[in-house]
């Protein structure tokens, strides 16, 4: 329905076309579209932003790119191989909290997670060790998970995923349970790291000027069941400045994006507010 | 700053530590003026210093050996029953949703039920030695063992695990990377749970039918009515399963840490 840009398939790191998904069957009380007809590329190098009303199916399409879920019709691509499962080498996941294992170091839980992914032995300690120091959390490396604020648990959350050395990062609302300030810097030590990096990313978030100031292209969804309005192209070098947030670009930028999200996400509480999908809201996650 | 709150901490745990023991100083004070002062019959009630000369006679001779020995004998068997069983079971429920929705209330309910009533049962089974204390022990034990283990492994969070298969994790790899660690503290306070009654079921089933252990030789001295002696080793039976509660505790704090 909706392709990038002109692109061309041999240029798409991810292909998705007519994903539909829905959580129980039809007359369930559970029963909930989360996702319906929905089609997109994403190409090589691309920071895309999934953006959306709460329950639209953002992170249901996330979790079916990463082949964590299976789409109940519509096929996925990545690197040109339809996705079946779980595919550890070529895609990384950033969750939104809580993904590190609290009873492993920082240290431990990066090695743990090429452990799973196969890197042999020898090779871990120097990757975990030059991933962590990239996030900036060298420091931290023996300390637990509990033992580190909110900011600094994403961070090493990203170094894992770093460590991986997948070409794509799949992140689902990385920074949506930390405060404004924190999210910020963190928003901008990651277009840092990108512009370094050039890995090919998915972001699913529900903040604006998030969205703008990381994405290469905006993708807005509908309210459920999910569906892309409409791709905005944001047209600006990575890294990105501080400044840039100022400026009247993005000031523009996220004046669109928020006339587009508006009315969705008064169609979302509406969703969310009748009684008889009130159990429904519960369903996608 | 540290330091004085420290400081204080500790302070208010001393005196906290001094309490429990004038506490107790008291109780043998009032059992020796009970006993010494207040006329009541020595047959009912003996002297605590000859309780002390008792015990002490008992330690030296070692004649509590053999009766020892057939209880923690009873209590390891039972033990390693119903952790084996326990342990093995609740992982199997676990995998399932269906089956921890069937097994969790139906244990959780035959765990509310006094199985000590089974006793008589037990003996008619397993006769008066060592059999029916192990099958009592077992039984008891194991309900606190599965339900701790079902909970543990099939309530680990759902991130954990996606984050774990997203990366690769193989059925090996999340099992020991990520379940049995998520498990392992409510695992292991279903084992000292565990622990706990299958000593203090297997030390009072002794004392209801039995041919030997502590227990038996408590009652065998009571209807003896060597009283003294008795409350020996009754002291003796009570330091034993404070010792053995304090190392299990410890082993649980210790599993917890890591």
């Amino acid at each position: 329905m909706i392709l990038g840009d002109g692109m061309t398939t041999a240029e798409a790191a991810i292909r998705v076309r007519s994903v539909f998904h829905q959580f129980g069957e039809e007359g369930d009380q559970r029963f909930v579209r989360a996702l319906a007809d929905t089609s997109l590329d994403v190409a090589h190098g691309e920071l895309l932003c999934l953006i959306g009303p709460s329950g639209c199916g953002k992170s249901t399409l996330l979790n079916i790119i990463g082949g964590l879920m299976e789409p109940s019709s519509g096929t996925v691509e990545v690197q040109g191989q339809p996705v079946r499962g779980p595919l550890p080498r070529d895609i990384a996941f950033v969750f939104q909290e809580n993904s590190l294992f609290p009873w492993n170091t920082v240290i431990e839980n990066i090695e743990l997670g090429m452990t799973f992914q196969g890197v042999v032995k020898s090779k871990r300690a120097a990757r975990a060790a030059a991933a962590l120091e990239t996030v900036g959390l060298k420091e931290f490396a023996q300390h637990y998970p509990a033992q580190l604020s909110g900011g600094m648990r994403q961070r090493a959350a990203l170094a894992r995923a770093l460590s991986l050395e997948t070409a794509i990062l799949l992140m689902d609302e990385p920074f949506g349970a930390l405060d404004e300030q924190t999210r910020m810097i963190l928003g901008e030590d990651l277009s840092v790291l990108l512009a370094r990096h050039r890995k090919t990313i998915v972001f699913v978030t529900h903040s604006l000027g998030e969205a703008v100031f990381l994405a290469d292209r905006v993708a807005v969804f509908s309210a459920r069941p999910g569906r892309i309005k409409q791709v905005i192209s944001v047209n600006e070098p990575h890294p990105r400045k501080p400044e840039f947030v100022t400026s009247a670009k993005f000031t523009s930028l996220r004046n669109e994006l928020y006339g587009l999200l508006h009315d969705e996400i008064r169609k979302a509480v509406q969703q969310s507010a009748a009684p008889d999908t009130l159990q429904a809201g519960m369903g996608p996650a | 700053m540290a330091g004085k709150a420290a400081d204080r901490r500790n302070r208010e745990a001393l005196v906290s530590h001094l309490i429990q023991v004038g506490f107790l100083v008291g109780l043998i004070v009032i059992w020796y003026l009970a006993a010494t002062r207040w006329g009541v019959n020595r047959l009912l009630l003996p002297d605590p210093v000859a309780v002390y000369d008792n015990l002490f006679d008992i330690l030296r001779s070692g004649e509590f050996i053999d009766d020892l020995k057939t209880t923690l004998g009873e209590l390891a068997v039972a033990f390693a029953i119903s952790v084996s069983g326990g342990v093995t079971l609740g992982y199997l429920i676990s995998r399932s949703p269906y089956w921890i929705e069937v097994f969790e209330p139906l244990f959780a309910a035959i765990y509310s039920i006094p199985i000590i009533l089974f006793l008589p049962l037990f003996v008619l089974f397993f006769g008066l030695g060592p059999a029916s204390k192990i099958a009592l022990g077992a039984s008891i034990s194991f309900f606190p063992i599965v339900i701790n283990t079902i909970a543990g492994f099939g309530h680990v969070d759902r991130q954990f695990v996606m984050a774990a298969r997203s990366m690769g994790a193989s059925d090996y790899h999340l099992f020991r990377h990520v379940l049995l660690p998520a498990a392992a503290p409510v695992i292991l306070t279903g084992l000292r749970m565990g622990f706990t009654t299958a000593l203090l079921s297997i030390i009072g089933s002794e004392t209801l039918a039995s041919l030997a252990g502590l227990g038996h030789r408590i009652v065998h001295l009571a209807e003896a009515m060597e009283m003294a002696r008795m409350f020996a080793y009754i002291v003796f039976v009570v330091a034993i399963a404070v010792s053995l509660n304090a190392i299990v505790s410890a082993l649980e704090a210790r599993g917890k840490r890591n």
